[in-house]
């Protein structure tokens, strides 16, 4: 594919401040027409990386191409088709709502001013355009980040934590907005924390933990490299525990809601049965789980299955 | 077609004027001439040995600059910082300049339209001065003739033109502050910090001016070029500490500004 068809490719990330290691060595690729999740935990370098990205941040190495252009070298012209913002997307508080995005709209220039009521109608804020943006709540703001993106008539978007501070209601209105904003071909590059949104919305997804990126790919293939796991319940789980942590291939058991829990492939599955049989243990239930991505995030990013959560998981 | 500094400019006079702080500088500085003027008319003494203070209770046309020599010992500064300090560290600080750096304006016509409004409110600042310090003091004491510094006598509507001459060159060393001011906004990006470092800035050349007594020294220090305008008021004008003070006040203004400009290309937009 010709660089210039590839929304963002990114090689060798590298941010440090002082000895803290931000970012470590990160690659993306975006393909065009994708809503990509960037997922890690509260720290793990996804606003730092999506800095880079908008060229706010300059990488200590590495380098990054938005349609081919490089937003180090090449600004503005490297973000032409390019809107979005990090973290919390900030105001004039002394002007309106649309003050706001006419001044954003003249710094964007060709035609931008044209796109502000489109904008304004699509993320609902029409009727409150003409108030202050010191009187918006958190959720319309996050909405108004979002139409001043749009101004900018992208081909990419980057959103960070795009649902952030809306309530269920505009949680919802949000990822109907972002998934409609991919049917006409946009792609986008969204960072969350919230597991349910980026398998709601999200057609590939990258992890990053503590700077690196941890998996690609997918959100199929990322339930498909899952390690199968079971539940097994029997009249005497805790002879039946210890069955199967003697049995080959068994791994991780443990217990839950009263259930012997463990990861395996097939065979082992069929040898634990019959080593369950042979010890007199009656099997009333033994059920594959698939994968939740909770759970892969947590493997993923902790490398721990489910310890507590980390945020509120809608 | 992208923006323009021209662009930049005018947005950045907008959200000025959007703002209280803009008018409460420009509403005290307007005030200042006019508390004088009330002060004077409940004394009989004055500032007499000032310049231009011998022509207070005779002529309002020399209430202006005699208000000024006043002001340019700290408060002209003050206000000054107050906006060239706060000019680019307050939108780090409130989290815009991230936004307004992910348009489609260069980083350069983004500072460039900054310090050019922030040397616009310094010029309106002194307009704001001489326009009630005018009609105030033409309202007090009248429009009549001054005595210049060399005892000549001008005719009110020559010294009143006069007048505007020497707030120009007044004004020059204040948009050297100011060019501070956007420097050290830009690189501690701490509006507090900003404003802080100007008056001290302007304090210590006044300092090493009032303390080292080098006869060269004031030629080539920014605080001193503040009194350059006396030559216009002089018969005949003297020329040369005012065409130093404008090449002086440009060397004081372009080091910080190529410094900012430098420092803002380069340096990287984190934290909210």
């Amino acid at each position: 594919m010709n660089e210039n068809d590839v929304p963002v490719r990114a090689r060798g990330l590298v941010k440090r401040y002082g000895r803290i290691l931000a970012v470590d060595h990160v690659d993306l690729e975006v393909p065009a027409g994708a809503v990509y999740g960037f997922l890690g935990p509260n720290g793990a370098g996804k606003t730092t990386a999506m800095r880079m990205l908008l060229g706010l941040l300059r990488p200590d190495e590495g380098e990054v191409r938005l349609f081919g252009r490089d937003p180090q070298h090449e600004l503005p012209a490297a973000l032409d088709g390019v809107g979005g913002f990090v973290e919390t997307p900030h105001f004039y508080p002394y002007l309106s709502g649309r003050k706001n995005l006419e001044l954003f709209a003249a710094l964007d220039g060709d035609g931008a001013r044209a796109r502000i009521e489109p904008a304004l109608e699509l993320v609902g804020l029409e009727d409150r355009s003409r108030d202050r943006v010191g009187g918006y709540s958190q959720g319309m703001r996050q909405r108004l980040g979002l139409a001043v993106s749009l101004l900018r008539d992208p081909r990419l978007l980057i959103l960070d934590e795009p649902t952030n501070g809306l309530d269920p209601g505009g949680i919802r209105d949000m990822r109907a907005l972002i998934r409609d904003l991919a049917a006409r071909g946009m792609t986008i590059f969204l960072s969350s924390h919230l597991l349910a949104e980026v398998e709601e919305v999200c057609t590939r997804v990258a992890v990053i933990r503590s700077g690196r990126v941890v998996y690609e790919g997918t959100l199929a293939e990322l339930h498909a490299s899952a390690s199968p796991r079971y539940r097994l319940r029997t009249n005497d789980q805790l002879r039946a525990r210890t069955v199967a942590a003697r049995a080959a291939g068994v791994r991780d058991v443990g217990e839950e809601d009263g259930h012997v829990v463990f990861t395996a492939d097939e065979p082992a599955v069929l040898g634990l049965s019959k080593a369950l049989a042979a010890a007199g243990i009656g099997i009333a239930a033994l059920v594959p789980e698939r994968a939740t991505l909770e759970r892969l995030f947590f493997e993923l990013t902790e490398g721990v299955e489910e310890p507590h959560r980390l945020e509120a998981v809608s | 077609m992208r923006p323009t500094t021209l662009t930049v400019y005018r947005w950045e006079l907008r959200k000025l004027l959007s703002q209280k702080r803009t008018y409460i500088g420009l509403g005290a500085a307007a005030l200042l001439p006019v508390i004088f003027v009330s002060v004077m008319a409940f004394q009989t003494g004055g500032p007499y040995d000032a310049p231009l203070g011998h022509n207070l209770r005779h002529t309002g046309i020399a209430l202006t600059l005699v208000v000024l020599t006043f002001a340019s010992r700290f408060g002209a500064q003050l206000v000054t910082a107050l906006v060239a300090g706060g000019i680019v560290a307050n939108e780090d600080s409130t989290g815009t300049l991230k936004m307004i750096l992910t348009r489609s304006a260069r980083r350069a016509q983004i500072l460039g339209g900054k310090t050019l409004a922030a040397f616009t409110y310094v010029v309106a600042l002194l307009l704001a001065i001489v326009a009630t310090g005018m009609i105030s003091g033409v309202a007090a004491w009248g429009f009549n003739p001054v005595v210049d510094l060399s005892g000549t006598t001008l005719a009110a509507a020559h010294a009143f033109g006069l007048s505007f001459a020497a707030l120009a060159f007044y004004g020059v060393p204040l948009l050297a502050i100011a060019a501070f001011g956007v420097f050290l906004s830009v690189v501690t990006r701490n509006s507090a910090a900003a404003i802080v470092g100007t008056l001290v800035y302007e304090l210590f050349m006044e300092a090493i001016v009032g303390l080292v007594h080098l006869k060269w020294l004031p030629h080539w220090v920014l605080s001193a070029q503040f009194d350059a305008w006396h030559g216009i008021f002089q018969t005949p004008t003297v020329w040369s500490p005012i065409v130093r003070s404008i090449w002086v006040s440009a060397i004081y203004a372009a080091v910080p500004l190529a410094l900012a400009f430098w420092f803002f290309l380069r340096r990287d937009v984190a934290g909210d």
